[in-house]
């Protein structure tokens, strides 16, 4: 049984009152080049051409970016097993997540890390942590960090309904507000842990409600409503800035794709995929921006031309960078450099 | 030149870094408001602040997992358990994140951390007792450094807050040579003389990979850690005044880079070694230092190794049981026999 989402609904539209267009484009795009580079992966792993293995995030593009949308450039994230929209997202280099991916030199993580572990420092992607829960802590510590040396950054931690199972998201929940530390962290509630559903493994499974327990405001949005998205997040984000602590924000959302790669989700009806097919986040935003006269379809389909075009121009860019050597790992082991 | 504690060179090596960087901090369990469990942060909370000086929940994968946050983002934190078999509360958090994070990030992320804590049989049973260092020599990515004098510890621990990787940093219990806060006996060692020793108030590096040949000699090679050390040098100093034996005792100081030449080199002048240390002795200290001399210094050796550790137990409670458990002064020496017959 899903969660019955009352806010997923194609008879909702979204609201953009008093969002700027710009930012509403940008959504747009950042969405859709988060889903284009997962559609191409999926092809590319279907032709063999790529190594390894990588979990999509399709259908959830919408808290990615609506979260990351509140957030300063040097802000912090963490990020999960199913992480490519987070980097998108968090503006992470599209030629070096491809690179990545196809185990090249060139790579956001030097072919060191792959799917699961893209990272990129500077762009405050503390990493794609792939065990499940292991982020939370990590980003409340950047939380923490951030406190100590008075940077005014936020950290957020992405993770799956999956998680909040885990230890980890106890522990570190009670302390950043215990501590009252810069945090957000955010439940990307697809419905399915692999194929366990929510309320097969949690026992309350309106997870937002768990929040109180460590008295902080927990709230529930519609994940696939990227701008609900945003305005929640940067509440919690002032709030957090503000130094009055943490948020949980719980995003429902759907996993349309399977858990990973060729995954065929038998444990779930067809029909109820389809279902969450028409409140794709892209296309509400999308219909929102035409609807509300902030953009024409042929400018909508410019921006979808061009992140095709981005997404060429980066495999072709990876096809063209250089394989990880054998040896190449023996530099990365620890970290001998002085200063 | 003052004398200090074990206790008191961890405590002053701290105290000094966190004078001089001001991204270091502590956190753990009740290392604040109370000094530490055994007493090693003494006076810091109030020296540095909470800022500096976290007094956790008992969270040790969470806070664990902080320690590693704020290690990615310009800190230096030195995260303490209060035992070290409390580490394994927060085993992924070492072993998974820590430790990997430099790799799987093809080397952008430094990790600057600092896990310390004591260990070792001090008749409290099998969850406060055990000795962890082979976990952690089997993780790549992690440094293990293992003291056995004060001296030493305020030199390595230096070095270790100073490394840019996730440091393992092992007390001993019975090593501390502090009473608890709570004004309790120090726990100690009758086979060690004076637990206390000179060290220079001013900072200084012991790096890691130097062993240090505690007490040189040519006719047997005993590479010894922590308590063991003592041991070792106990059963050294009665061979040579009664028998005229002449042990060299090294202490490799840290396990994780292990200083592979010093103990080759004198397992080469001696032909004989004895490996202790008080962890289980099935895949441990012993078993990888015994297969580097054995592969490195086959034809040298007169007499197959002989390891001395822990028997492959759970440290037991009762006191009689726990000392046969662990290696004492007579498994030493009789393992020094057994080489020399």
């Amino acid at each position: 049984m899903q969660v019955d989402m009352p806010y997923a609904s194609a008879s909702q539209p979204i609201d953009i009152s008093r969002i700027e267009t710009p930012l509403l484009l940008r959504m747009y795009r950042k969405m859709l080049e988060a889903r284009e580079f997962e559609e191409q992966l999926y092809y590319l792993f279907l032709t063999g051409t790529m190594p390894g293995t990588m979990h999509q995030a399709t259908g959830q593009e919408g808290v990615a970016v609506g979260v990351m949308s509140a957030l300063r450039p040097d802000d912090y994230i963490t990020s999960t097993h199913r992480g490519h929209a987070h980097c998108v997202a968090k503006d992470v280099s599209i030629n070096d997540m491809m690179a990545e991916m196809f185990a090249k030199r060139e790579g956001s993580c030097r072919g060191m890390g792959g799917s699961m572990h893209l990272t990129d420092f500077n762009k405050g992607m503390l990493g794609a942590f792939a065990i499940v829960g292991a982020g939370i802590p990590i980003a409340a510590g950047a939380a923490l960090s951030a406190r100590v040396r008075k940077s005014g950054q936020v950290a957020v931690s992405f993770f799956g309904d999956g998680a909040v199972n885990e230890g980890t998201f106890h522990e570190t929940l009670n302390m950043a507000s215990l501590w009252k530390l810069p945090a957000l962290f955010v439940i990307e509630n697809n419905q399915y842990a692999l194929s366990m559903t929510v309320a097969e493994s949690s026992a309350q499974p309106e997870l937002h409600c768990r929040a109180c327990a460590y008295d902080m405001p927990g709230l529930r949005v519609d994940g696939n409503n990227v701008v609900e998205v945003y305005r929640a997040a940067q509440d919690a984000a002032a709030r957090a800035r503000a130094g009055e602590g943490p948020t949980l924000l719980e995003c429902v959302t759907y996993r349309i794709r399977g858990h990973a790669r060729f995954e065929q989700s038998a444990y779930r009806d067809a029909q109820e995929v389809e279902r969450w097919k028409q409140v794709d986040p892209i296309e509400r935003l999308g219909a929102a921006l035409l609807r509300e006269q902030r953009a024409t379809e042929a400018q909508l389909e410019e921006i979808r031309a061009e992140v095709v075009r981005l997404l060429e121009d980066a495999i072709a860019y990876a096809k063209t960078c250089t394989d990880v050597g054998p040896e190449d790992y023996l530099a990365y082991i620890t970290d001998e450099t002085g200063g | 030149m003052r004398r200090l504690s074990m206790a008191g060179a961890i405590r002053e090596a701290m105290i000094q870094e966190m004078q001089a960087d001001s991204s270091i901090i502590l956190m753990g369990e009740d290392v604040g408001k109370f000094g530490g469990a055994f007493h090693v942060s003494h006076g810091m909370l109030e020296m540095f602040g909470a800022e500096r000086v976290w007094d956790t929940p008992i969270s040790e994968a969470g806070f664990t997992g902080l320690g590693i946050g704020a290690a990615l983002t310009g800190l230096r934190p030195i995260v303490e358990y209060q035992y070290l078999d409390f580490i394994f509360c927060a085993m992924d958090q070492v072993v998974n994140q820590a430790a990997k994070i430099r790799l799987m990030t093809g080397g952008h992320a430094r990790v600057p951390l600092v896990f310390r804590g004591p260990q070792g049989a001090t008749g409290r049973g099998a969850q406060h007792s055990q000795s962890v260092e082979a976990w952690f020599m089997h993780t790549p990515g992690m440094k293990v450094v293992c003291p056995s004098t004060p001296y030493d510890a305020k030199g390595l621990l230096v070095s270790a807050i100073r490394d840019h990787n996730p440091v393992l940093f092992i007390e001993h219990k019975m090593l501390y040579g502090a009473a608890s806060p709570g004004g309790g006996k120090a726990v100690s060692d009758s086979s060690i003389q004076d637990i206390g020793q000179d060290v220079p108030e001013e900072r200084y590096i012991i790096p890691f990979g130097k062993a240090d040949i505690k007490r040189a000699g040519k006719d047997v090679t005993i590479i010894a850690t922590m308590i063991m050390l003592h041991r070792a040098l106990a059963v050294a100093a009665e061979l040579e005044a009664k028998e005229g034996i002449s042990c060299e005792v090294i202490d490799p100081r840290s396990l994780v880079p292990l200083d592979n030449a010093t103990i080759l080199n004198s397992v080469r002048k001696t032909h004989r070694a004895v490996i202790v240390s008080e962890d289980v002795t099935r895949a441990g200290v012993g078993s990888e230092l015994a297969s580097v001399i054995g592969y490195e210094a086959f034809y040298d050796l007169d007499a197959p190794i002989e390891r001395v550790g822990c028997a492959d137990t759970p440290i037991p409670f009762g006191p009689a049981s726990e000392k046969h458990a662990v290696p004492q002064t007579s498994d030493i020496l009789a393992a020094v026999r057994r080489v020399l017959d």
